[in-house]
């Protein structure tokens, strides 16, 4: 039971981290980034890379991946998607597509088309008693680092004065600029931050999963079921969004196999017709 | 003659709003284009393969891409989940020619598109009433959401849909008892063509109609529209009824003329391709989705044969550049190109 | 000048009587693969099983040259069919072959019947396909064939319980119940059956479950090139711990992936009819010139498939000192028998079935890399589900 649970949490706690970005971007830019699974992607395979063909450490894969998927958004926003920020939702979602082959294609030139996995390092293997559960340590290693991202994630922007001006530049971007904001300075920080969290979460998920050229495509249906249940206005929002369809997927499966596939888009359907601006945002909005 | 010219001035505005109607030169070049594909693909020139069932498959998806035209461009309702529709007409007709044993009446095909066609559209005014409200998101996400609890269902219910596996021994009887789908795909092609103008007329009649226009007004804004009273809540009932029976008519063609019907058939990837087509091709146009299914499936084809593995980059590349240099998909770029071409003659 | 015309014409008559035969010359296989979506890592290890023989067989055979043209169905049955249509129609193709997935089989039957052109299954595994086209030869296997000598094998030792694990399709659900069958017909008891989607990315639920269930082995199923996420699961879950055995059909731990997976599934046993390391002259022969043109590539089941598959046309047509009427070619191929890199194979000339040989691996690391090491040969098994 409390392994149970404790496998929907991990499981949840990385669909955040992966589908975090893709709400910044929508929630606060308005942007429709379907290619987000890419940058996730990449840092995945950067981490693939680095562990299997030069044995560096998995923790310096982790803060790499970061990095890496980071500065591939940072240039990816300023050189294609500033262009795409007053275009309409149907035209980003086509550019974005776009993107998605492109990276299939360009992973799969450079990586093959098979799945490809990595070995945790020693300490994070195994399994640990926890009031009398089994619990895989990895699971808790994901959950207890997702943990500490979304309070970081979210004291950033409540506390600090670039979430004040971020939230500025989102409510209002003309009124921020006549104040002295570099509004598309925010912008471009804000999605190379969330590129980079997805990446991030690549990297964690390969000690989960293992990863594939199909990879963006495959996980868009779920980031996409993660921020319409949680709504984009916050960031608990999508935190407990993922919580919950971790949660219900892993202990649906496990209690009624028969009905395990139905469940997360059951709860989904079920959510966007009673909350149509998602579960966990304030009515007023 | 000269007398009859000016109309009573009150009608002037309904009759400018209503011209639209009018059968253009280029439309009817469309047509005769696809009729005269028929003859240049159809094995009867020496030389020049068979293309009929790639033309064939791309009504199908032209047709799917039109349902969503009708939802989209003209309601304003994105939608993920039109694929639900397309499978399930795709089901209905597959097991209507499985069951019927290749005779009359259940394995004719015109029944079985009639069918599709009134399951689909059923299942459309059902769920409907889902997407009366929210914002892009959510209405995307809705649609979707029902497109994979159906997708899941097909795969569960073994019994009746053969599971992962699909359909097999779809075999439908001859059309009007005359001519027999064969594997060439003259009859598929045709058969498909006939089909995809009735639907087409159809739906030209209505977006030119008062109805039509009252579903621009709602698109424009729902508030306003409401306030001059028309009916939102109905009319959008009305039109996603209309596409998602059209959308079950393109998937019961596909059952039909490819002689299966799977999961694939409602699958994700299959509203996707439709949606990114019709919004390649041009969203609110009618014609937009069946250009785009052509551009969009010729070049898969052109591509992949050069280069099998990595075709999807190229295509990739061609969406990405598109968005970026163009507005309003294929058909944006090629009125932006009429509009150059003429802007002598008409420029004040 | 009359006469002059009289020749031109009888020259040109001679022309296009001489043309249909020269075309002859030239026999056409037109190959249907996923090369790209989920399944893209079977088409690459089947186009790569085709290279391989190509290069050591040459393109000749009986007079004929043969020329292999590749489609990507990208995994979607409909588009399969269509294909293959357009195969038979433009290209003319005497043989049909390849076919990642039993739905894309099932699809080209109709196509194959109609057009009486033989299809060569390489991948796809549900016994019932053979059935629906007479012109459908299988070169692969089926899964009783591969999960008849795993059941066996646990049954005999010292496992009394079983829970299975498998993905959620037509070959799943027939290594489940095949697995079923054979294991409860020793003495064993399967406590639960489990299905997981076929695009699963989280296994956690049904491993959890399987182990709650304390059963003396797990038996595992998926499509040949997703065990990586599997079996990174299954390590996490620690059914060694446990006292679980953990085995499955060799599509699990596909010498395509085997590698990455790490010293943690060293020991695991599974069954199947090839692994790269099979020790005969002809497989040694194979992995050569299959690394050579590949790129190093390291060849499985579906390489091997592949190979095989271009083996019986090439015999099929020797057969029939190069006549590539689809009905001729059908009849040679029923029955030929020939010693593949797997070991010896043959063609069942009733059903149109592979009877390939089938072997008990254990996972052991051999000069710095991981294989499947064969420590017992079952034998040939007749698929048991044809009459």
């Amino acid at each position: 039971m409390l392994t149970i649970l404790f496998d929907g949490v991990a499981y949840g706690m990385l669909l955040f981290v992966l589908a975090i970005g893709l709400c910044v971007t929508l929630g606060l830019m308005n942007f429709i980034n379907l290619a987000h699974g890419a940058f996730a992607m990449a840092g995945g395979y950067l981490t693939i890379v680095m562990m299997n063909r030069y044995g560096i450490s998995f923790y310096w894969g982790l803060p790499a991946a970061f990095v890496f998927s980071a500065i591939l958004g940072a240039v990816l926003e300023r050189t294609l998607y500033v262009h795409l920020y007053t275009k309409s939702h149907l035209d980003q979602v086509l550019f974005s597509i776009g993107l998605v082959f492109m990276a299939t294609a360009v992973v799969d030139y450079f990586m093959g088309a098979n799945q490809q996995t990595i070995n945790l390092p020693p300490a994070l293997e195994g399994r640990v008693n926890f009031l009398g559960a089994s619990i895989g340590v990895y699971r808790i290693f994901t959950i207890v680092l997702c943990g500490l991202l979304t309070i970081g994630l979210q004291f950033v922007l409540a506390k600090t004065r670039f979430g004040s001006r971020l939230r500025a530049a989102v409510d209002d971007g003309r009124v921020a600029r006549g104040m002295g904001i570099d509004v598309t300075k925010i912008f471009a920080l804000t999605f190379a931050v969330g590129s980079g969290l997805a990446g991030l979460g690549g990297a964690l998920s390969t000690g989960i999963i293992s990863m594939d050229p199909t990879f963006p495509l495959k996980y868009m249906i779920y980031f996409l079921i993660v921020i319409s249940v949680g709504g984009t206005t916050t960031i608990t929002g999508p935190f407990f969004a993922s919580l919950l369809l971790g949660v219900a997927d892993v202990a649906g499966k496990y209690y009624a196999p028969a009905v395990g596939g139905f469940i997360i888009y059951t709860i989904m359907v079920a959510v966007l017709i009673l909350r149509p601006q998602g579960l966990f945002t304030k009515a007023s909005r | 003659m000269s007398m009859t010219q000016p109309t009573k001035p009150v009608n002037d505005a309904g009759a400018r709003l209503l011209s639209g109607a009018r059968w253009r030169w280029y439309e009817v070049l469309f047509w005769v284009a696809a009729i005269a594909l028929f003859f240049v693909f159809g094995d009867f020139i020496p030389g020049i393969p068979t293309r009929l069932m790639l033309l064939s498959e791309i009504i199908s998806l032209g047709l799917l891409a039109l349902s969503i035209d009708l939802v989209l461009g003209y309601a304003g309702i994105v939608t993920l989940g039109q694929g639900a529709f397309f499978g399930l007409g795709a089901y209905v007709a597959g097991l209507m020619a499985k069951n019927g044993m290749g005779a009359f009446p259940l394995s004719d095909p015109l029944l079985g598109l009639l069918a599709a066609a009134a399951v689909s559209g059923a299942a459309g005014f059902v769920t409907s009433f889902l997407v009366l409200r929210g914002s892009d998101l959510t209405r995307l996400m809705v649609t979707l959401g029902v497109a994979l609890i159906l997708a899941e269902l097909a795969n569960q219910m073994r019994w009746l849909t053969g599971g992962a596996d699909g359909l097999q021994g779809v075999m439908s009887s001859p059309i009007l008892g005359i001519w027999d789908f064969d594997l060439w795909g003259h009859t598929a092609y045709v058969y498909s063509l006939v089909v995809l103008f009735v639907c087409f007329w159809l739906s030209r009649r209505i977006v030119h109609s008062t109805f039509g226009l009252s579903l621009k007004a709602i698109k424009g804004n729902a508030l306003r529209a409401r306030a001059i009273g028309v009916p939102v809540n109905a009319r959008l009932v009305a039109i996603y009824t209309l596409a998602a029976a059209i959308a079950g008519i393109a998937g019961a063609l596909l059952a039909q003329t490819t002689q299966s019907a799977s999961p694939d058939m409602i699958a994700f990837h299959r509203s996707a391709d439709a949606l990114l087509i019709l919004v390649f091709g041009g969203a609110g146009y009618l014609y937009g989705g069946l250009i785009g299914a052509v551009l969009f499936r010729v070049m898969q084809d052109v591509i992949g044969n050069i280069t099998l593995q990595y075709w999807q980059f190229w295509l990739g590349l061609v969406l990405v550049l598109l968005v970026l240099f163009v507005r309003g998909g294929v058909i944006g770029l090629m009125e932006g190109w009429w509009n150059r071409l003429t802007r002598k003659g008409d420029a004040p | 000048m009359r006469r002059q015309i009289l020749k031109g014409l009888a020259a040109s008559a001679l022309a296009l009587a001489t043309l249909p035969a020269l075309a002859q010359e030239t026999v056409k296989v037109g190959l249907i693969l996923p090369m790209t979506g989920q399944q893209a890592s079977t088409g690459r290890q089947l186009e790569a099983g085709v290279k391989a023989y190509m290069a050591q067989h040459g393109d000749k055979v009986a007079g004929k040259k043969i020329e292999v043209i590749i489609k990507d169905d990208t995994g979607v049955a409909d588009i399969s069919k269509r294909l293959a249509q357009e195969l038979v129609v433009n290209d003319k193709v005497s043989v049909l072959g390849g076919f990642g997935l039993t739905p894309i089989a099932m699809a080209v039957g109709p196509v194959a019947t109609q057009a009486k052109v033989p299809a060569v299954i390489m991948t796809a595994a549900t016994s019932v396909i053979v059935e629906q086209s007479p012109y459908f030869v299988r070169v692969g296997r089926t899964m009783p064939q591969m999960t008849f000598p795993i059941a066996d094998w646990a049954a005999k030792n010292g496992v009394k319980t079983a829970v299975t694990l498998v993905s959620d399709y037509a070959p799943g659900i027939d290594a489940e119940k095949f697995f079923k069958q054979r294991f409860e017909e020793a003495g064993g008891k399967v406590l639960d059956a489990l299905r997981a989607p076929l695009a699963s990315p989280d296994f956690a639920a049904f491993l959890q479950k399987a182990k709650d269930l304390k059963p003396d082995a797990l038996f595992l199923f998926v499509p040949s090139g997703q065990g990586a996420t599997l079996m990174k699961q299954v390590i996490d879950r620690d059914f060694a711990g446990s006292k679980i055995r953990v085995i499955a059909t060799g599509d699990v731990t596909d010498d395509d992936l085997l590698n990455s997976m790490g010293d943690s599934v060293l020991g695991m046993v599974t069954s199947h009819d090839y692994s790269a390391d099979h020790d005969s002259p002809e497989n040694k022969a194979f992995v050569e010139i299959f690394k050579k043109v590949n790129n190093n590539m390291r060849p499985n089941m579906m390489a091997v498939a592949a190979y095989d598959g271009m083996d019986v046309i090439y015999r099929a047509l020797t057969t029939t000192k190069g006549d590539a009427n689809g009905q001729k070619l059908v009849d040679a191929m029923k029955g030929q028998k020939w010693m593949s890199p797997r070991g010896p194979m043959e063609i069942d000339a009733a059903t149109r079935e592979a009877i390939p040989p089938m072997f008990i691996r254990r996972v052991e690391r051999k000069n710095g890399e991981l294989y499947n090491v064969e420590f017992e040969a079952t034998g040939p098994i007749k698929d048991p589900t044809h009459k």
